[in-house]
């Protein structure tokens, strides 16, 4: 009986062939070849893009994106958005150098800033996950009412720390390498670890794949949405310490100004998906630095800022365009 | 039925297609003649939806087919070439757009106009002529969203009628749709028929390609097997053409008795003040229980009130002599019971994750090290061992599971409540959308976890799979437990009985009990 069942031999689609094989790998390179290209590319054009001194400040002006990104990714693999993490950034920045400021404080604006992140970030996922209420929607008024709080706060005008005693964070290297950049490749490499490691992880790609399934095969959908929320929230926190070490200090009103939508834009350049279980923080961070690449190699180039909008903008419209017209292609 | 054989509406000849790595369909042919229901059977994966979907024009055929309609020689290139010679398919999962009206969804992309200004008021006059063709029992402004299953199937119908259809496609018609429903669907199936209309009828149920075919051609593994004419028709000849084996010990129960003192689970009073109105049952290590009933009578409500899924008004559930504390599914698995959920890619499976986390989303809490760090070994002997164990086809299993077929599906999503190591394991319609060997297949596990003392609950529509399976029947009939077979009831268990039971009716009243 069983003998003649194992006999039976249906074709079966699931067969790898080299054409496959190679179907997965550029799926798992995704948007890879475009960073090099791009980096090729300017390489040749621009004078001095090459340099190791010029890919240190790309790698040092990506760094708070791909930070914020990484938080974006967490999200966006549960089907989630989170427009608010410019705001928060702005709010916790602002903290973070008026907390530095206070008697004893100092290294206090560092937690500081965390925690006031942390803080927005379990808001946002607590009105996600308990309320109910659409991601999109929560953090759209988080977005608007947020920097309100950031103005306020601040007074509506710019908080300033000259003796920022994490200043050195924003400026100075460790091994010749910024210490941003070491913060941005420890996010990433921290991110990966739990996404990729971590029962949490799993979960995040289960919640964001199929809610309903994850609910029947016992896991906390809430507990998971208010991770991501409190993740993306807390790296807007750390986002903004990196950026008031930089400045040494915090405008409420202009700081962190449509960061969301760099590092969305990031997130879409890697491949992660809107409606959630599929994507990559590595994607994330090619995401981020295609973003870092074009803005500094059209800067040498000495292409007018307005120009450089327009371009950015197609690009992340064709590279994703060229995404899809490849995994389709590849599949019929 | 006399059949014009002198003139086919439809012939396909030599259709082959290859997929990367398959070839899904090989030289195979089709005629269909007008006012013919021709029923397609094979196993999943057999090519029923391939070549029908090269006749809808969803995928092109490889070099070499010809199709031919009305003995014109016809390229399909696309769904609006197939449209406009006449071909429409009524979807498993159906086409409409669900906020727009009955009129509008049916004059969809061909809207009437003037000057760029839609004609409302045409469009429904029309339309209701064809819905009373049809014996709808709603008019053309109703909301499609406001209709159940069975009404926006007519729509469709109704969409392929006005679109002057003289093919008509029809694949698994009957799977959502009520007995009472599907006999009005049948009804109005003989009625296209005497139109003159050729219908394509897809079916696993062999009562209805019984009940309906004038002809039957049988697939398997992308060839053509034969065509069957009515009077030809019987169960062993399509069973041995579709399987090409013999099919006797289908249905595996040596498990033995189950012993009546053993209860693994008592079911006491559960209700949700809507579907389930006070269920109450045991149920004992190694049996096999059947829950049957007719589409609708609250079986697949009652185990989800069960397994915590739906919030329930009142009721308490005990395992092992323990009552459990039912909030969430999380408790029900807790306490060692699992449900396996009849809509297995709407809420069982991850489709766009592996077969590995698909196995593993559950288990992998308790394999875990500190902090919740995934045990990836673990994990890997976990999801081989079960590719193994429930012999599921697959290369590795880092595959998507989304691209296997059904069987193999049901096979992942089962064993992820194995691997829990559960007590009692509630199965709904565990083989629907699942092809005969992998039936087979998950029969004998049913049989193997009672044989290992787990208690099983099999929900099922299939008579003779509850018949087949179960040690003991409870029949639901709108929301209550209204009978029971088997088991040390001292009533046998059968068909006629279930059906019995399940419709409040003596059996001679009913047309199509036998």
């Amino acid at each position: 009986m069983e003998k003649t069942m194992s006999n039976i031999t249906a074709p079966s689609p699931v067969t790898a062939s080299p054409r496959e094989r190679f179907q997965s790998m550029m799926r798992a390179v995704g948007m890879l070849p475009v960073l090099l290209l791009l980096t090729l590319g300017f390489g040749m054009l621009a004078e001095g893009f090459l340099t190791g001194q010029n890919l240190s400040i790309i790698a040092q002006q990506a760094s708070i994106n791909i930070v914020l990104a990484a938080g974006m990714t967490f999200v966006t693999l549960t089907a989630g958005i989170d427009l608010s993490v410019g705001s928060i950034l702005a709010v916790s920045a602002v903290v973070s150098v008026m907390a530095s400021m206070l008697p004893g404080g100092g290294y206090l604006g560092i937690a500081a800033g965390l925690a006031t992140g942390l803080a927005f970030g379990l808001i946002n996922g607590g009105l996600v996950a308990f309320g109910k209420l659409p991601p999109f929607i929560v953090t759209l008024g988080a977005l608007t009412a947020v920097r309100g709080i950031a103005r306020l706060l601040g007074d509506d005008k710019t908080v300033f720390n000259p003796d920022l005693p994490f200043a050195f964070i924003g400026n100075d290297n460790l091994l010749g390498v910024p210490w941003l950049v070491w913060i941005a490749a420890a996010v990433i490499a921290g991110s990966w670890f739990i996404l990729r490691r971590t029962v949490l992880g799993l979960h995040i790609y289960s919640v964001g794949s199929n809610p309903e399934a994850s609910r029947l095969s016992g896991i906390k959908v809430w507990k998971v949405l208010l991770f991501v929320y409190a993740m993306s929230g807390l790296l807007a926190g750390l986002g903004a310490v990196m950026a008031s070490a930089r400045l040494m200090a915090a405008n409420g009103l202009q700081l962190g100004q449509s960061y969301e939508l760099d590092a969305i834009a990031a997130v879409i350049l890697g491949g992660t998906s809107f409606v959630g279980g599929v994507g990559s923080i590595l994607g994330t961070l090619i995401g981020a630095l295609i973003i870092a690449v074009l803005s500094n190699g059209l800067v040498l180039l000495g292409v007018s800022d307005i120009w450089q909008y327009i371009i950015k903008g197609l690009v992340i419209i064709g590279a994703v365009a060229l995404d899809r017209y490849r995994q389709s292609g590849a599949r019929t | 039925m006399a059949i014009d054989q002198s003139r086919p509406v439809l012939e396909m000849r030599g259709i082959s297609k290859t997929f990367p790595g398959v070839k899904a369909l090989r030289d195979v042919s089709l005629t269909l003649y007008p006012g013919e229901v021709h029923s397609l059977m094979g196993e999943n994966g057999a090519g029923k939806s391939t070549l029908m979907k090269i006749l809808s024009g969803a995928y092109q055929a490889d070099a070499g087919a010809e199709i031919r309609i009305d003995g014109q020689t016809v390229v399909i290139d696309g769904p609006l070439s197939a449209k406009a010679l006449g071909v429409a398919v009524i979807y498993q999962e159906l086409a409409l757009c669900p906020s727009l009206s009955v009129a509008e969804n049916i004059y969809l992309g061909r809207e009437l106009q003037h000057g760029g200004r839609v004609d409302r008021r045409a469009m429904e006059a029309a339309c209701a002529d064809v819905l009373a063709r049809l014996g709808a029992g709603f008019g053309p402004r109703t909301v499609v969203s406001d209709l159940s299953i069975a009404e926006r199937q007519l729509v469709e119908i109704a969409r392929a009628i006005h679109a002057n259809a003289r093919i008509l496609v029809m694949d698994e018609p009957t799977t959502p749709l009520s007995s009472r429903e599907t006999d009005r669907l049948f009804d109005l199936i003989r009625q296209l028929r005497a139109d003159g209309l050729a219908i394509v009828y897809v079916s696993h149920r062999m009562a209805e390609i019984y009940e309906l075919s004038d002809r039957v051609s049988v697939l398997r593994d992308g060839t053509y097997v034969g065509t069957l004419d009515r009077d030809r028709l019987s169960a062993e000849s399509l069973v041995q053409m579709m399987v090409g084996r013999d099919l006797s010990g289908f249905y595996k129960k040596d498990h033995g008795a189950y012993e009546p003192g053993k209860v693994v689970m008592a079911v006491r009073d559960m209700k949700d003040g809507r579907r389930v109105r006070g269920c109450s049952f045991d149920l004992h290590a190694g049996e096999v229980l059947g829950i049957a009933g007719l589409v609708g009578a609250g079986r697949t409500e009652l185990a989800r009130l069960i397994f915590g899924a739906d919030e329930r008004t009142g009721g308490e559930l005990v395992v092992d002599g323990l009552p459990v504390r039912l909030r969430t599914p999380l408790d029900a698995i807790r306490a060692g019971v699992v449900y396996l959920t009849e809509d297995r890619k709407g809420r069982g499976l991850f489709l766009d994750m592996s077969v590995r986390d698909n196995i593993n989303v559950c288990a992998c809490s308790d394999d875990a090290r500190g902090a919740g760090v995934l045990n990836l070994v673990k994990a890997r002997e976990r999801a081989d061992g079960a590719i193994r164990d429930l012999k599921i086809r697959v290369p590795n299993s880092k595959v998507n599971v989304g691209a296997l077929s059904g069987g193999n599906q049901q096979k992942v999503l089962l064993s992820r409540l194995l691997e829990i190591k559960p007590r009692v394991l509630i199965l709904d319609e565990p083989t629907r959308g699942v092809d005969i060997g992998a039936k087979s297949e998950i029969y004998r596990i049913i049989n193997e976890l009672a044989k290992q003392g787990i208690g099983v609950v099999v929900i099922s529509s299939e008579l003779p799979e509850i018949v087949g399976t179960a040690d003991r029947v409870l029949v639901m009939r709108e929301g209550e437990l209204v009978g029971e077979l088997g088991g040390y009831s001292g009533k046998a268990i059968t068909q006629e009985a279930i059906i019995e039971l399940a419709t409040g009716a003596g059996v001679e009243s009913l047309p199509r009990a036998a």
